[in-house]
C-alpha cells in the first residue's frame, strides 16, 4: 500500500502492486489484440496492422482491419472485461468464490431468451434483446425470490442454483422444440462465439459498459469492500447496504446481459478472471479494475486460441473459455478444499 | 404401493395413441389383440424403465444425502448426472458409440468421477450444504458447457444427444431395460444393505466405529452404489435433476430419518414421480410429450426453492 500526499492535504492510497497488474493485463489484452488483428486469411505484421490502425494501410487493409477484424477484437474485450467485472461484483457480494453468473442462474436466463426466439424464428437482432430480457427477467425473479427482510448472499447462491436447474430444463426442451439446423445454430449460440461480430453487437455493450463501469467503480468499489466486512459491521460504518446491493446486483445482471448478448453466454470468464486477478495483486478486497483487465485479457487470448488452435476449423470462444475454466475450476475446488474453506 | 399401481397403469394406458383401459388389458394380456404390439413394445418397456430410473435415482439421493449429510444433495444437482452425460456425449461423439449397452460403461465411468470428486469436496466436516450445492452447480455448468461443446462440433451427434441431455423416457426398448437391469439391482441391493451401518456412520465416525460399523467400507459401498445407480439410470435416460433430491424428503416426512424405512419407501415413490411426470408430460405435450426431465424441473425446482428459502439450510 502506498500514500501520495499533497501539500493541500490531499491524498491518495493505491496498491503498486495491483496498478502494476492491471496494467501488465492491460498491455498483455492490448498486445494479443494486435496479433489477433494481425491473424486470418490475410495475415499481417503487428507494424502494419497499427500503420493501419493509425490510419495508413491499402484499402484493403482498410477494410480488414476496421470492419472486419477490429469489431470482433472490440467485441472480445468488452465481453470479457463486462464479464469479469459482473463476476467480481458477485463475487464479492455473495463472499463466495464460486458465485459466478454461470453458476447462479443469470447467464441460462439469457440462454432461455435467446433460445426462445430461435424456437420462434427470429432475427438476430431480436436474439440480442430477447437475450438481454432474458437475463433481466431472471434477475428479477431470482431477487424477489431471495428477498428476505433483504437479500442474503447464501440465499441468493441457493435461489440462483434452483432456478438455473430449472431453466437448464427448459432450455434443453426448448432445444429439441426446434429443427436441427436451429437447434445447430443455438448451440453455437449457447455456447459462446465471435465470429461475425460487428460494430452492431459492440455498440450497445460499449453503451452499458460505459455507462455501468464507471458507476461500479468510482460510484460503488469503495463501499463494496466495506461491505465484505459483513453486513452489520458496514452498515454501522455508514454503508447503505441494502441500496448498495441492489443497484451492483442490477448492474452485474445488466453487464451480463448485455456481454450474453454481444457474444453468447462466454462461459467462465465471469468465474476466473476476478481469481487470476486477485491472486496476481494479492490485494484483499474486490479487484475491480484488474479483473476487468484479466478478464478482457483472458478473452482475447482464448479467441485467438479457438482461431488458431485448430488449422481446418475454428473453435467457438466458449469452447476455449469452457475448457481453460473446468480445469481452473476443478484445481480452484481441490486447493479451497485442501484449504479448508470448502 | 397402490399408488404405484395406479401411475403404473397410468403409464402403459395413457399416450399419443389413446387406448380405452379395456383394450389396454387385452393388449397386456393377449398376444393377438391388435393393442399387443404397442403395449409391449413401446409401453411396457418405457413403464419398466421408468420404474427402474426412478427408483435408482430417489435411492441414490437418499443415500448421498445420508452420506454427505446434507439435506441438498442430489445426484442431478452435484453433477453425478452431468459426469455422466459428458462421457456418454464423448463416447457419442469421438468413439462412435452409438448404442445404449456402450453408453452404459462410460455413463458410469463419468459418474464414478464425479462421485469421488463430490465425495471428496462434500463428505468434510467443513462442507456446509450451500458450499457442497454450489461446487455441484459449478461442475454442473463445466460438464454441460463441455457437453454443448461436443454437440456443436459434431452435428450428428447433436441430432442423436439433444433429445437424451434433456432426460426423457422415450428411448426406451426391451434391450435398454436389460442393460441397465443387472447395474441398476446391483446397486440398489449395495444401498439397502448400506441403510444400517449408514444409520451408524450418521452418529459419527467414533460412534459408527462403537457400533460395530466400518465408516471407510460403508463410504466405499455407497460411492460405488451411487455410481452404479446414477451411471446406468443416466445412461437410459439422459440427466433427470431433481427426483433424487425430492423424493427422500417428501419420504422422510412420513417415516422420520431411519434409512432401513426411508430407502423402501424411496425405491417405491420415486418411480411414482418418476412416470408420474412422463404421463404429465404425455398429456400436456399432446400430441408430442414433454420430455419427463423437464417436468421434474419444472416441478422439483420449486420444492428446492421452498426448501431453501424456508432458511433451514440457507445458513453457512
Amino acid at each position: 500500500m502506498s500514500v501520495i500526499r499533497t501539500p493541500g492535504g490531499l491524498s491518495l492510497r493505491f496498491r503498486p502492486r495491483a496498478l502494476a497488474v492491471g496494467a501488465g493485463a492491460a498491455l498483455l489484452a492490448a498486445g494479443l489484440g494486435l496479433v489477433v488483428l494481425g491473424s486470418g486469411d490475410y495475415p499481417m505484421g503487428p507494424a502494419d496492422v497499427l500503420r493501419t490502425l493509425t490510419g495508413g494501410g491499402t484499402a484493403a487493409e482498410q477494410f480488414i482491419v476496421h470492419e472486419l477484424r477490429l469489431p470482433r477484437l472490440v467485441t472480445a474485450l468488452l465481453v470479457g472485461a463486462a464479464l469479469a467485472l459482473a463476476g467480481t461484483v458477485f463475487q464479492s457480494l455473495v463472499r463466495n468464490p464460486l458465485g459466478s453468473p454461470d453458476v447462479l442462474g443469470f447467464t441460462q436466463g439469457a440462454s432461455t431468451g435467446a433460445l426462445v426466439v430461435v424456437v420462434l424464428g427470429g432475427g438476430s437482432l431480436a436474439l440480442a434483446g430477447a437475450a438481454v430480457a432474458g437475463g433481466l427477467g431472471t434477475g428479477l425473479v431470482i431477487y424477489a425470490l431471495a428477498w428476505r427482510r433483504g437479500v442474503h448472499g447464501y440465499r441468493l447462491i441457493l435461489v440462483g442454483i434452483g432456478v438455473a436447474a430449472i431453466l437448464t430444463g427448459v432450455n434443453g426442451y426448448l432445444l429439441t422444440r426446434a429443427p436441427l439446423m436451429d437447434a445447430a445454430r443455438a448451440v453455437l449460440w449457447l455456447t459462446g462465439s465471435l465470429d461475425g461480430r460487428g460494430w452492431a453487437n459492440a455498440g450497445p455493450l460499449l453503451v452499458v459498459m460505459a455507462v455501468l463501469a464507471p458507476l461500479v467503480l468510482v460510484g460503488c468499489a469503495p463501499a463494496l469492500r466495506m461491505m465484505e466486512l459483513g453486513d452489520d459491521t458496514s452498515s454501522a460504518l455508514g454503508v447503505p447496504v441494502r441500496r448498495l446491493r441492489l443497484v451492483l446486483l442490477a448492474a452485474a445482471v445488466l453487464l451480463v446481459s448485455f456481454a450474453a448478448a454481444a457474444a453468447g453466454p462466454v462461459s467462465f470468464v465471469a468465474l476466473v478472471a476476478p481469481h487470476v486477478a486477485k491472486r496476481l495483486t494479492r490485494a484483499p478486497g474486490p479487484n475491480l479494475l484488474p479483473s476487468m483487465a484479466v478478464g478482457a485479457a483472458l478473452l482475447v487470448g482464448a479467441d485467438l486460441l479457438a482461431q488458431r488452435a485448430f488449422t481446418e476449423h475454428q473453435l467457438p470462444v466458449g469452447v476455449v473459455t469452457g475448457v481453460i475454466g473446468g480445469g481452473y475450476l476443478v484445481w480452484l475446488l481441490a486447493m479451497e478444499r485442501r484449504a479448508g474453506r470448502l | 404401493m397402490a399408488l404405484l399401481g395406479v401411475v403404473l397403469l397410468l403409464s402403459i394406458a395413457v399416450g399419443a395413441k389413446a387406448m380405452p383401459l379395456s383394450d389396454v388389458w387385452s393388449g397386456l394380456l393377449h398376444r393377438d389383440a391388435t393393442e399387443y404390439a404397442v403395449v409391449h413394445r413401446m409401453r411396457l418397456p418405457r413403464t419398466v424403465l421408468g420404474l427402474l430410473a426412478g427408483a435408482a435415482l430417489g435411492v441414490a439421493g437418499a443415500v448421498m444425502q445420508a452420506l454427505t449429510r446434507n439435506p441438498l444433495a442430489d445426484p442431478g444437482l452435484l453433477g453425478i448426472n452431468a459426469g455422466a452425460s459428458a462421457a456418454v456425449a464423448t463416447a457419442a461423439a469421438f468413439l462412435g458409440v452409438t448404442a445404449i449397452g456402450g453408453y452404459v460403461w462410460f455413463a458410469l465411468l463419468g459418474a464414478a468421477v464425479v462421485t469421488a470428486l463430490v465425495y471428496a469436496v462434500g463428505g468434510g466436516r467443513g462442507a456446509t450444504p450451500a458450499r457442497l450445492a454450489l461446487a455441484g452447480a459449478a461442475l454442473n455448468a463445466t460438464l454441460y458447457s463441455y457437453v454443448s461443446a461436443v454437440m456443436l462440433l459434431d452435428t450428428a451427434s447433436l441430432e442423436r444427444l439433444r433429445f437424451w441431455t434433456v432426460g426423457s423416457l422415450a428411448s426406451a426398448d426391451s434391450a435398454t431395460v436389460t442393460r441397465v437391469l443387472p447395474f441398476i439391482l446391483v446397486g440398489l441391493l449395495v444401498a439397502l444393505g448400506a441403510a444400517r451401518p449408514l444409520n451408524a456412520l450418521a452418529l459419527g465416525d467414533d460412534a459408527a466405529r462403537a457400533l460395530g460399523a466400518r465408516p471407510a467400507l460403508i463410504r466405499a459401498a455407497v460411492i460405488v452404489a451411487v455410481t452404479l445407480l446414477c451411471g446406468a439410470a443416466t445412461a437410459a435416460c439422459g440427466p433427470i435433476v431433481f427426483v433424487g433430491l425430492l423424493v427422500p424428503h417428501l419420504v422422510r416426512a412420513l417415516t422420520g430419518p431411519d434409512l432401513r424405512w426411508l430407502l423402501p419407501y424411496c425405491a417405491v415413490l420415486a418411480p411414482v414421480l418418476l412416470l408420474g411426470a412422463d404421463v404429465l408430460g404425455r398429456v400436456l405435450g399432446r400430441p408430442g410429450e414433454l420430455q419427463v426431465g423437464m417436468v421434474t424441473a419444472v416441478l422439483g425446482g420449486p420444492l428446492f426453492l421452498w426448501l431453501v428459502t424456508r432458511g433451514r439450510v440457507a445458513h453457512p
